[in-house]
């Protein structure tokens, strides 16, 4: 069977942190993914092929072995319903924080050893669920695709859970954190069936990625 | 429901369509002749029985996969089959209570709330084989055999066998005080051979740091057969269920590569799916095209016990509906012989003959025009100088 590996790579900052990663482990694509209009991009090593997709779609691609390995945020895989991915490595880029924020009005009057029902806005439905449910808390959630910190300024939501990374946007929507949920960094994620029947190819390039990340 | 969508089916339910149907058909039956062969019995549990009895040395998993109803008859809570192991392992403990070694197979319908994959079926035609009353490697080697010749019958080509055992990582863990619910981060960790995960979590256990590392080596343990030489040097000072484990998995291994020995093997000794439920060799089966296991199987002893009768027990699975989406064939199962209406004896004959020799024969009824044939015959029986000879369909007369 073949042996070209295939890395599902998203756009954004992920890329733009990976490049330099791959660049280290010897792989470097053929033309500018950011630019390029392919979604299949050549390597310059013809072993090792990219496909660029949406961050959410990458466990998806690889779980069904569109492409052997990915370059997926945790958040993304908290997210994704598959359980059958392997989570190789931590990649040690895109570094930030799952949190609970809430105005800070609220928060001077709020305690969390009190909440009982909550009505939260977020991208992360899932996690969310899952993190009050594992501490005995409803959550009534409504699911948003991006801006939540406005959700709470207009009143659709009391609080919300979303990646901060410097904590900028949320002091200037005068949003303060609350409870942190997960520390979040990018993970090298792998096809079940790829490495064990490209085990040669695939553990290859899983330690060359690994040197690159130290 | 009034409107266009009257006609949808439920998702994850799919109506078979002729040429399909009969290609799934032959398949079953190929299948159940194979299982013939070797000395399986044909059983057929039932689709539907009290929930008690279906769940009963289950896990929660099954639990959440079974549709329930309630018997109009006794009210009590009644579940369809999303399985059919547990229903084999019964009727080996409960009915036939034989002392020596049982060979069971089935071949039917299951049904399950949520389908395995995006997109898959709920109503999977599950096939299986299980091999009750026997504790040794070779009864787990006769049925990974099996599993092989059944997915080589239907015609799965580019095949990889994946083989683990659970017993690697329940020797590890034996006895270092974990709590169930550790045990089970431990093992989701390891699973997913995530080994930030494993290792923050082992951080946060207290235990022997040689078990540690022992058990972080897991992760790595993949690949040839070269796996199991490392594995020996890796994890010499484990307790002797380990080395005992690892002795099992390689006969299973050499009884396989005996048989089948350009079949490409892997070793996982990370590798724990039904981890909750297997208790011995696991192992699975995987073609190119596919990213997920399209067979599996292992030893499960003990499953009997809730039945009253606690056997040794190995066996696999598959979904004959996903192997035919995998293996591509274009294959016309119609053609066969058009005859026309007549009441002439030497026609009807003929026709008899035909049959009985397993020619597929349709009758032209009466007033349906040539056109508008669609029973895919590809010779029609024309009468010649007084005799009823078969030509190509279409030739003149």
């Amino acid at each position: 069977m073949s042996s070209i590996v295939h890395i599902a790579l998203s756009k954004g900052r992920i890329l733009e942190e990976s490049l330099p990663l791959l660049a280290r482990a010897g792989i470097e694509p053929a033309e500018d993914p950011e630019t390029s209009r392919k979604l299949v991009l050549d390597s310059r090593d013809p072993d090792v092929k990219l496909i660029i997709i949406r961050a959410a779609d990458v466990p998806t691609y690889v779980q069904y072995g569109a492409a052997d390995l990915g370059f997926a945020g945790k958040d993304v895989l908290m997210e994704s319903d598959g359980d059958d991915l392997y989570e190789l490595l931590d990649l040690k880029l895109a570094h930030c924080r799952m949190i609970v924020a809430e105005p800070d009005r609220l928060a001077a009057r709020d305690d969390p050893r009190n909440w009982t029902r909550l009505r939260i806005a977020t991208k992360y439905v899932k996690t969310t669920r899952q993190h009050f449910a594992a501490k005995g808390i409803q959550t009534d959630i409504i699911k948003l695709y991006g801006s939540m910190e406005l959700a709470p300024l207009v009143g659709l939501s009391d609080r919300i859970v979303d990646l901060v990374h410097t904590g900028r946007t949320l002091a200037a929507n005068g949003l303060v954190e609350v409870e942190h949920i997960a520390d979040i960094s990018a993970r090298l994620v792998a096809n079940r069936a790829s490495l064990k029947m490209k085990h040669a190819a695939v553990r290859a390039l899983v330690q060359r990625l690994a040197q690159a990340v130290q | 429901m009034p409107g266009k969508d009257r006609w949808l089916l439920p998702e994850g339910i799919e109506e078979v369509l002729p040429n399909d149907a009969r290609r799934l058909e032959v398949m079953r039956r190929a299948v159940l002749d194979l299982f013939h062969t070797w000395g399986y019995e044909l059983v057929m549990p039932p689709m539907i029985e009290y929930l008690e009895a279906l769940l009963t040395g289950v896990g929660e998993e099954l639990d959440l996969q079974t549709f329930k109803i309630t018997d109009q008859l006794t009210g009590r809570l009644m579940g369809i089959r999303p399985d059919m192991t547990p229903q084999a392992a019964r009727i080996d403990a409960h009915y036939l209570k034989r002392s020596a070694p049982t060979r069971l197979c089935y071949l039917d319908s299951v049904l399950r709330t949520r389908p395995d994959e995006f997109g898959g079926s709920r109503e999977p035609l599950q096939l299986g084989a299980e091999l009750f009353g026997h504790a040794g490697p070779e009864s787990d080697a006769e049925i990974l055999s099996l599993m092989i010749a059944t997915l080589a019958l239907v015609g799965v080509e580019n095949l990889h066998i994946d083989l683990g055992h659970i017993g690697v990582f329940r020797g590890l863990t034996v006895g270092v005080g974990l709590t169930a619910e550790k045990e089970s981060e431990l093992f989701d960790a390891l699973q997913r051979k995530a080994r930030v995960d494993v290792e923050s979590l082992l951080a946060s256990l207290d235990f022997d740091a040689r078990r540690k590392a022992m058990l972080m080596a897991l992760i790595d343990l993949n690949g040839g057969r070269e796996v199991l030489v490392e594995a020996r040097k890796q994890l010499r000072d484990a307790p002797a269920a380990v080395e005992a484990a690892l002795a099992n998995l390689e006969t299973v291994a050499e009884n396989v590569r005996r048989q089948s020995p350009s079949l490409p093997l892997y070793f996982d000794l990370a590798e724990l799916t039904g981890y909750r439920y297997y208790t011995g060799v696991i192992f699975s089966a995987f073609v190119p095209s596919y990213g997920r296991a399209i067979a599996h199987g292992g030893r499960y002893d003990g499953i009997g016990q809730a039945f009253g009768r606690a056997r040794p027990a190995t066996g696999f699975g598959a979904d004959l509906r996903l192997l035919a989406r995998l293996i591509a064939v274009e294959q016309n199962y119609t053609g066969g012989v058009l005859a026309p209406y007549d009441d002439d004896a030497a026609l009807q004959a003929e026709v008899a003959g035909l049959r009985a020799a397993g020619e597929r024969v349709v009758i032209r009824l009466p007033g349906v025009a040539e056109a508008a044939d669609e029973t895919g015959c590809d010779r029609e029986l024309v009468r010649k100088g007084g005799k009823w000879v078969i030509k190509a369909k279409g030739e003149g007369q």
